[in-house]
């Protein structure tokens, strides 16, 4: 509230460096080429202050805050720290000035341990052996548990971004930049994190936060910058305004809202999970024991947990990339499919949206027509006696464009180079377009913009009224609150009773989602032998 | 004033066409200190190098001739290579092949066999040569064995094969204890394309092999499957393909690519099987490989300009006493700057200048 107030004094600058923003920019401007991702942009950031940066996917928030952290040089305009102009070179400057930064895209070398990248990010100063017992330390101190010794590759999402939110915390910033940190954790993980970060600003830190789920931005803070178009908006405080008058600000305009077409029919079975135990595939996965569940036609699904509880086992299990040992225990339209590739379950009329975009949903490099076939070479006309049909991977480039509002620089751009919504609605596009009688989704907005989740979400409600099974993995509670209609959770490689979703409270859900069984005969054990 | 490497949002199209091009440059640039450091002068040793081969019809054929093998075994190594399957004794199976497919020939020796002699060496090359090269891609895929070493080593054991077969079991007893075997019937020699001249059949194998790599790689889910494999595993996988299979399939290709090469060196060219048979084609095929862009029509011109460098070295042998294998040298620096040049497809230069100094610990 005070630093709304101080915000809008006019000449910070004459007075002594208590009173002046701890960081400001100045009409910060970046352009590429003819293309203005910023456009005169001044901020105010003060000493003890959560502030929100919102705007949509390409509203110039990543442009923005790779300036401050020093990661691009801005075309023109200043960047102002506790008074004084300064010119980053490189993020290695913006750290030592007191600058941190949590990206939502991890920087982290899989192959090696969280204390060993811990100590990448670090000065060097100190031992390795000191750094990873002040790991330990700061890892427990903020209630974000780590053992340093863990590769991370077999890390789960909601991990990895431990180790970034740690390895920040470790170089004791005076600055912040969070960008959006909640997008992977549930809701007590999150009530955690706001915990932190409310202990970090009483410490005297700022934050800027970066975050598309406005009512936890109007609970935690003080200030709201809106961009749009690589404009700012407005700088508000978000308590004042509604969550409807933050997201019309972001998009300039209204949000259809996900409708659910009343009365869906749930039709046969079309996945049904029977008695399923997978061994994990590496040392520190995760063993999936006894899942069972049963999906109708017309009918959501919803899988909540915490990263890492065996989510990622359970798709590979289901999507075919891991085989079963026991044919029945996977049943893909009334077909025993256990052990058939994932290829065969396509031609089943399965299709699959992995968590990760860049990677496993898409070759990186390659063209999107290239990354339409990756997965419709199985069952979709596309390939002729071995030999390609270039114009219908375009085609299907094009339908998923024009139904998807797939937003990209020409017409058929390598995935890597598509923002997260876009690669997003491209992948979800690429596969529901195919009709698939089972979509299995793990994630589907995990990172996107209000806007592209909104158009995500209605393409799986409307994928169910028209009679497919949609399986949802999901640590977004309010999505699976939105869309599904039973809800289980996933623990310790466990699944729990369904719930129906009007019965599915947070409450009983985290406590699920904590490894407590809300009936201990039913709901732990359902689907023990 | 700070000279960074900033990744594109892209993969440049343009870059990935020149830097082959620039390599070359940077190549030359060197080899012409090289020569001035040598003493030579730098002009006249390019002009042996680059210009004399080009200009008399005996030195073109030969360029072709030479360009023959190191095209088919680039062609092989290029699907291995951009399926992440790491095939490094090309030079061993090339020897492998030449000596089964010299088996036929030195059986049928003096016997009235018909023209089935040559088909069947062919055949019979390009198999061992696959067979051979399955050998690292099984430990590979089975025991996790780096195929790199295993490939390579086994480069050795055929090389000492071949020399134990010409020197034992396969000698010409008119050889004059020479280290051969006899010449080959003319039903088991590669025909020429002009009378008289150094231009064989082998040339018109190697450019359908050119074109249908051009088509596997273009056009078909096969070629699809090896490139997603090698740009991205775990999409591979997500996609349905068998990372495995592809290793096997692509090493036996490779192998038999370069088996094929060999028995055609040997039916035609050389005449009989002897040891040294190859300048170290397998090798330079590597070169050839990423010079070529892992790329069939690339490679094609690129081992066009390899041979050029063999011809051109022995020009410049002749005419200025410049060592041969001063020629390999290049041919080492030329991979160098391949490489190096490659990561300006994915990256870019970029001059940062600090204009003001950072303050540092201000508060």
């Amino acid at each position: 509230m005070q630093a709304h107030q101080r915000m809008l004094d006019p000449t910070p600058n004459g007075q002594h460096s208590g009173d002046s923003p701890l960081l400001r920019t100045i009409g910060l401007t970046k352009r590429y080429g003819d293309f203005l991702a910023n456009d005169a942009i001044d901020i105010d950031i003060w000493p003890s202050e959560i502030h929100a940066l919102l705007g949509e996917n390409g509203a110039g928030k990543s442009t923005l805050v790779k300036a401050i952290y020093g990661l691009i040089q801005p075309s023109a305009g200043e960047i102002r720290w506790q008074g004084q102009r300064i010119v980053l070179s490189g993020p290695s400057e913006a750290r030592c000035l007191g600058i941190g930064m949590v990206f939502q895209h991890f920087s982290l070398f899989d192959n090696l341990t969280v204390a060993e990248n811990v100590a990448l990010g670090l000065d060097g100063k100190e031992s390795f052996k000191d750094m990873s017992a002040r790991l330990e330390q700061v890892s427990k101190t903020y209630g974000l548990p780590l053992d340093p010794r863990r590769e991370v590759w077999q890390l789960s999402v909601g991990e990895r971004q431990r180790i970034e939110i740690v390895r920040a915390l470790m170089q004791d910033p005076k600055f912040l930049i969070l960008d959006e940190p909640t997008a992977v954790l549930t809701p007590q993980e999150a009530d955690q994190l706001f915990i932190v970060l409310e202990r970090l600003k009483a410490e005297g830190r700022a934050i800027l936060y970066i975050s598309h789920k406005l009512e936890e931005v109007k609970r935690l803070c003080d200030t709201a910058t809106i961009l749009r178009g690589g404009r700012k908006v407005e700088t508000c405080n978000p308590r004042r305004e509604t969550a409807a008058s933050l997201a019309r600000m972001m998009v300039g305009g209204e949000i259809k809202e996900v409708k659910a077409a009343s009365g869906r029919k749930t039709t046969v079975p079309r996945l049904v999970v029977d008695d399923l135990s997978l061994a994990p595939a590496d040392a520190h996965g995760v063993r999936l024991e006894h899942i069972s569940f049963e999906l109708k036609g017309g009918e959501i699904l919803g899988i909540a947990g915490v990263a890492g509880n065996g989510q990622d086992e359970l798709f590979a299990a289901l999507s075919g990339e891991r085989l079963a040992k026991d044919p029945g225990t996977v049943v893909i339209e009334g077909i025993a499919a256990g052990h058939l590739s994932i290829t065969q379950r396509r031609r089943l009329g399965a299709a699959f949206v992995p968590e990760e975009r860049l990677g496993h949903g898409t070759a990186p490099r390659m063209k999107l027509s290239e990354n339409a076939l990756l997965t419709g070479h199985a069952a979709s006309g596309m390939v002729r006696r071995g030999f390609i049909d270039t114009a219908a991977t375009l085609k299907a480039v094009d339908r998923a464009t024009e139904t998807f509002d797939v937003r990209k620089a020409k017409r058929d751009p390598e995935a890597a180079s598509l923002s997260g919504g876009n690669l997003q609605k491209f992948i979800v596009g690429r596969e529901i377009l195919r009709s698939p009688a089972v979509l299995v989704v793990n994630q589907p907005t995990w990172g996107v913009d209000a806007g592209a989740a909104a158009v995500i979400r209605q393409a799986l409600l409307d994928l169910a009224t028209a009679g497919a099974a949609v399986l949802v993995t999901s640590q977004d509670l309010d999505e699976l609150a939105e869309i599904a209609d039973r809800i289980a959770v996933m623990f310790h490689g466990r699944l729990s009773a369904p719930l129906a979703a009007s019965e599915a409270s947070r409450e009983k859900l985290g406590l699920l989602m904590g490894g407590s069984s809300l009936e201990p005969k039913e709901a732990a054990h359902a689907a023990g032998a | 004033m700070q000279l960074v490497l900033e990744k594109r949002v892209e993969r440049s199209g343009t870059i990935a066409l020149v830097s082959p091009l620039i390599a070359v440059g940077l190549t030359i640039l060197t080899m012409v200190i090289l020569f001035a450091i040598l003493g030579k002068n730098p002009l006249l040793a390019l002009h042996a190098y680059f210009i004399a081969p080009l200009t008399d019809g005996y030195s073109l054929q030969e360029i072709a001739v030479k360009a023959t093998p190191l095209v088919m075994i680039a062609i092989g190594l290029s699907l291995c290579y951009l399926a992440n399957a790491w095939n490094i004794g090309a030079e061993g199976q090339f020897l492998i092949g030449a000596v089964a497919g010299s088996w036929v020939a030195v059986k049928t020796q003096g016997t009235d066999a018909g023209a089935w002699v040559l088909p069947a060496m062919l055949v019979l090359a390009a198999a061992a040569g696959a067979l051979y090269a399955l050998i690292p891609a099984i430990c590979k895929v089975k025991f996790g064995a780096s195929e790199i070493l295993t490939s390579l080593m086994l480069v050795y054991v055929a090389d000492l094969f071949l020399d134990y077969l010409v020197r034992g079991p396969w000698r010409d007893p008119q050889g004059f204890n020479f280290p051969t075997t006899a010449e080959f019937d003319p039903v088991a020699t590669v025909p020429l394309l002009i009378e008289g001249g150094r231009l064989h059949l082998g040339s018109i194998i190697a450019l359908l092999v050119v074109a249908a790599a051009a088509i596997l790689l273009g056009r078909t889910i096969k070629g699809f499957e090896i490139r997603v494999v090698g740009a991205a595993p775990r999409a591979a996988r997500f996609g349905g393909f068998n990372a495995n299979q592809l290793i096997i399939l692509t090493f036996a290709v490779s192998g038999a690519l370069a088996g094929l090469a060999g028995i055609i060196e040997v039916a035609g060219p050389i005449g009989h099987l002897q040891p040294g048979i190859s300048p170290g084609y397998g090798f330079t095929a590597i070169i050839v490989a990423f010079l070529g862009r892992l790329n069939p029509v690339g490679i094609l011109i690129a081992g066009l300009f390899l041979a050029l460098t063999f011809i051109g070295g022995e020009q410049a042998q002749i005419a200025m006493k410049i060592p041969l294998d001063v020629t390999k040298v290049f041919q080492g620096i030329l991979l160098f700057y391949v490489l190096a040049c490659d990561s300006l497809i994915l990256y870019r230069f970029k001059l940062v200048f600090p204009n003001r100094q950072v303050s540092r610990g201000a508060g």
